[in-house]
C-alpha cells in the first residue's frame, strides 16, 4: 500500500516537473508570434481596489495593440500578452513572484505594480536580470535616486501631486492683494514614503514663497480619525489644508472636514477620483482641490486610444467603471513597451531597455520622455477641483476647464 | 510646545479636545463591552472584534444604499451580526472553550484575517463612508463644533450600557451568564446550558460590535482592513477597566478617547498611537506593582 501511494506521488512530481519545464520553455522563446510581459499585480489586500486599475488597464491597451495588429519586429506582427501573479499586497511577495516570472516563466519584460511601495521592493529584482520595467504606479522620487538602470516611469514623482496646489494659493494671494508669504498652510500627510514625499514638494514650494507651515501632522497608517489636527486647524485657520493618506486620508479628510465644519479657503488633496469623494461623499466634497496625473478632459492624443476622451470612453464600455488615472497610466506603460519593442527591432532586453531610455512618445496619456533616472520628464500633473459634484481641471492654466474657487464658501451657505 | 501655546491662549479648544475624546471613546467602549463579556464568561480574547465592527459598517452602508434612513441601520447591523456570531460560535468558537488562551488568541486571529479577505472579496478594499443625514451643532462661533452622530455614539453607549447591565442582573438568561462566568463547572451541574449560555455572549457581543460598525461608518471610514484599531482599543480598554465592570468600561472608553485627542493635538498625530501603547504599558506596570503590594499584604 505505502509503496504504491510513494510510486504514485513520484509520477504526480515527475508530471509536475515536467510541465513545469514545459511551460518555462515556451515562454522564454516568446512562443512563436506572442511576447509575453510579466507583473504582480495587487489583487487582494489593501491595494486590491488600485490593482484591479493597473490590471484592467494593462489588459485595455494589449487588447487594443492586438487588435491593430500587434508590435512589429523585424518585419513580422507579434501578439502581447500578460503574465501576472497576485502580490497580496505585500513587498516581500511582489519582489518573490518578480524573480520567479523572471527565473521561471523566462519573462524578459516586467510591468509595474501598484503603489511606490511594491515598485521599490521589486526594482532591486529587475535590476539584478538586468530586466526592464516600466511602471506606472510608483511615483516616489526615492526610485530614481538609486542610479537604477531599467526602471522606466512614465508619470510625475509625487512630490508634484501638489506643488501645483502652493502656487494656486500664491496666485490666489496675489490676486487679493496679499503677499504670497502671507499664506499659511496646514500638512496633515500619511506616513508613508509616497505620501511624505508629496509633503516634501509641497514644503520646498512653500518655502519657496516664504509661506508659513502652521501644522504638520504625520497621519499614522492606520489613521482612523483626524479630529486632533482638525481642531488645531479651527484653532490657526490656515488658508490652506494639505491632505494626502491614500484614499483613506482623502475620504476622511471630506468627511471629518465638514462633519467638524471646519473652513478653510482650499482643501487639498490626492487620490479624490480613486476614493471616488465627489460620486460617493456627495456634498461633502465640494471645492475639494485634487492632484491627478491625468484627466479624460486633457486634449492629449496618440494613434492607438485617439484621444483622452476616446479612451476614457472605451474603457468604461468594457469595464463598466471610468478609468481612474491609475488605469491610464497603467495602459501607458504597455504602449511605451510596444514603441521601445518596435524601436528595437530585437527581443533582446538590453537593446529594448535602450531603445526604452530613447523613448519620445505621445500618448493619451500624456508625452513620456525619460531622463537619465528613469523618470518621465515631459508631463505635468493636473489639479482638479470638485464643482457641483464634477471634477473641473483648474490648473495649470494650459489645460483648466474652469477657475478656482476660492475662498471655498463656508459650510453653512453650501447645505 | 506650539501646540501647548494655542491652548493657553484659546482655552475653548480645550473643550473641543474634550468632547470629541469622550465621543470617540464611546465607540471604542461600545467595542469594549463586548470583548469584556466574551473574555470573561467564555475565557477567550476575540482578536477578531474590530471585524465585527467593519462588517457591522458594511452592513448599515448596504442597508442604507437599499433606501433604509441610516439611523435605521444601526440597529439592523446589530441583528445582523448577532446572527453571525451566533453562527461563527457554532462553527468555530465553541471549540475554543475551556482551552488555552493562546489557542483561542490563534483560532480568532486567523477568523479575523479570513473575515477581513472576506469582505475584500465581497465589498471590495474601496474606502467607504456614510452620511448620516444628521447635521452639525455650532458653539462659539464655530470654533466648537460637534457632529450630531456623535452624539448618537454617546447615546448608544449610555442605554446599550444600561441594557446590558439590567440584562445580567435581571433576566434568566443574564443570570445564567453571570453563574457560568463565575464557575461554568458548578453552572453545568446546577443545569444551566452552559453551551447556549456561551453561544448567547458571543452573539451578543458581534451584535453590539455591529451597532458600534454602523456608527463607525458614519462617523468615520470604513473599509475590509480597519479592523485592529478597535480590537487594539478595545483590548486596552478592558484591560484597564478589568472584565465585567461595564460603568468602567464605558469611563476608561472616555479616557482614552480624551488621552488620544490631547496626544494627537499636542505632540502630533504621529505620535498618537505611540503615545497609547506607552500607557498602556504604564498602566499594566503601575497594576502589577498594586497586585503585588496586595499580595505581600496578604502574607
Amino acid at each position: 500500500m505505502t509503496t504504491n501511494i510513494s510510486k504514485r506521488i513520484a509520477r504526480c512530481s515527475a508530471l509536475v516537473l515536467a510541465g513545469t519545464f514545459a511551460t518555462s520553455a515556451t515562454v522564454a522563446l516568446a512562443a512563436d508570434d506572442t511576447i509575453t510581459l510579466g507583473a504582480a499585480i495587487s489583487m487582494t489586500g489593501k491595494y486590491s481596489t488600485n490593482g484591479k486599475n493597473t490590471l484592467d488597464g494593462y489588459q485595455f491597451a494589449i487588447e487594443r495593440l492586438n487588435q491593430m495588429g500587434g508590435v512589429k519586429i523585424g518585419g513580422k506582427s507579434y501578439k502581447l500578452a500578460i503574465k501576472y501573479y497576485d502580490d497580496e499586497s505585500t513587498s516581500a511577495r511582489g519582489a518573490q513572484l518578480v524573480e520567479r516570472l523572471i527565473s521561471q516563466d523566462g519573462i524578459k519584460f516586467v510591468l509595474g505594480p501598484y503603489s511606490s511601495g511594491l515598485t521599490k521592493a521589486i526594482a532591486p529584482v529587475t535590476e539584478k536580470y538586468k530586466i526592464p520595467m516600466v511602471e506606472g504606479n510608483g511615483a516616489d522620487r526615492d526610485l530614481f535616486v538609486n542610479g537604477y538602470r531599467y526602471l522606466f516611469a512614465v508619470l510625475n514623482t509625487s512630490d508634484y501631486y501638489l506643488r501645483e496646489a502652493v502656487n494656486l494659493l500664491a496666485g490666489q494671494a496675489k490676486k487679493e492683494g496679499k503677499k504670497p508669504s502671507d499664506m499659511r498652510i496646514a500638512i496633515a500627510i500619511e506616513n508613508d514614503n509616497f505620501s511624505q514625499d508629496v509633503r516634501n514638494g509641497v514644503l520646498e514650494d512653500a518655502k519657496k514663497y516664504g509661506m508659513k507651515v502652521v501644522v504638520d501632522d504625520k497621519l499614522p497608517p492606520e489613521i482612523n480619525d483626524m479630529s486632533a489636527t482638525l481642531t488645531k486647524v479651527k484653532a490657526l485657520k490656515p488658508d490652506m489644508l494639505v491632505v494626502s493618506g491614500h484614499d483613506k486620508g482623502a475620504t476622511l479628510a471630506v468627511r471629518q472636514t465638514s462633519d467638524e465644519k471646519v473652513r478653510v479657503p482650499m482643501l487639498a488633496l490626492t487620490h479624490c477620483d480613486s476614493a471616488q469623494i465627489a460620486e460617493k461623499l456627495g456634498r461633502s466634497a465640494e471645492y475639494a482641490v485634487c492632484a491627478s496625473q491625468w484627466d479624460d478632459d486633457l486634449s492629449y492624443k496618440d494613434k492607438w486610444f485617439g484621444t483622452a476622451k476616446d479612451y476614457a470612453n472605451g474603457f468604461e464600455k468594457e469595464f463598466h467603471y471610468a478609468p481612474p488615472y491609475q488605469a491610464a497610466e497603467s495602459s501607458a506603460s504597455v504602449l511605451v513597451y510596444a514603441d521601445a519593442l518596435q524601436r528595437a527591432g530585437s527581443f533582446d532586453s538590453e537593446k529594448v531597455r535602450d531603445a526604452l531610455a530613447q523613448t519620445d512618445l505621445m500618448t493619451f496619456y500624456g508625452p513620456v520622455k525619460f531622463d537619465s533616472t528613469g523618470k518621465n520628464v515631459a508631463k505635468s500633473m493636473v489639479l482638479y477641483q470638485v464643482q457641483h459634484g464634477e471634477y473641473k481641471v483648474v490648473a495649470p492654466s494650459k489645460w483648466a476647464q474652469t477657475t478656482l474657487v476660492y475662498p471655498a464658501p463656508g459650510w453653512d451657505p453650501r447645505k | 510646545m506650539d501646540n501647548l501655546q494655542i491652548l493657553v491662549a484659546a482655552p475653548v479648544f480645550n473643550l473641543q479636545l474634550l468632547v470629541d475624546g469622550v465621543l470617540i471613546g464611546s465607540v471604542f467602549a461600545l467595542a469594549a463591552y463586548g470583548m469584556g463579556l466574551v473574555w470573561g464568561v467564555m475565557r477567550i480574547i476575540n482578536i477578531a472584534q474590530g471585524e465585527f465592527v467593519m462588517l457591522g459598517g458594511y452592513v448599515a452602508l448596504h442597508a442604507a444604499g437599499a433606501g433604509i434612513p441610516p439611523l435605521a441601520t444601526i440597529p439592523i447591523a446589530a441583528i445582523v451580526l448577532y446572527l453571525l456570531g451566533w453562527m461563527l460560535y457554532r462553527a468555530v468558537l465553541f471549540r475554543l472553550v475551556d482551552r488555552d488562551l493562546f489557542t483561542s488568541i490563534l483560532a480568532t486571529f486567523g477568523l479575523s484575517i479570513l473575515l477581513q479577505q472576506i469582505a475584500n472579496q465581497v465589498f471590495g478594499a474601496n474606502v467607504r463612508s456614510l452620511d448620516s443625514g444628521l447635521g452639525t451643532l455650532s458653539f462659539g462661533d464655530g470654533q466648537i463644533t460637534v457632529a450630531e452622530i456623535k452624539l448618537v455614539a454617546f447615546g448608544a453607549v449610555l442605554v446599550l450600557g444600561a441594557a446590558l447591565v439590567l440584562f445580567l442582573k435581571t433576566s434568566r438568561l443574564g443570570q445564567a451568564l453571570r453563574a457560568t462566568a463565575q464557575n461554568a463547572a458548578a453552572a453545568r451541574i446546577l443545569g444551566i446550558d452552559t453551551d447556549r449560555v456561551y453561544a448567547a455572549t458571543f452573539a451578543l457581543n458581534a451584535g453590539i460590535c455591529g451597532a458600534a460598525g454602523a456608527l463607525v461608518a458614519m462617523t468615520w471610514i470604513i473599509h475590509p482592513y480597519l479592523g485592529l484599531t478597535y480590537t487594539v482599543r478595545a483590548f486596552m480598554i478592558v484591560v484597564v477597566a478589568g472584565l465585567g465592570n461595564l460603568p468602567a468600561i464605558a469611563a476608561s472608553g472616555a479616557a482614552l478617547g480624551i488621552a488620544e485627542q490631547y496626544a494627537g493635538f499636542l505632540l502630533g498625530t504621529e505620535f498618537q498611537t505611540a503615545f497609547l501603547f506607552s500607557l498602556l504599558v504604564v498602566i499594566l506596570v503601575a497594576r502589577q506593582l498594586a497586585l503585588h503590594r496586595q499580595r505581600l499584604y496578604l502574607k
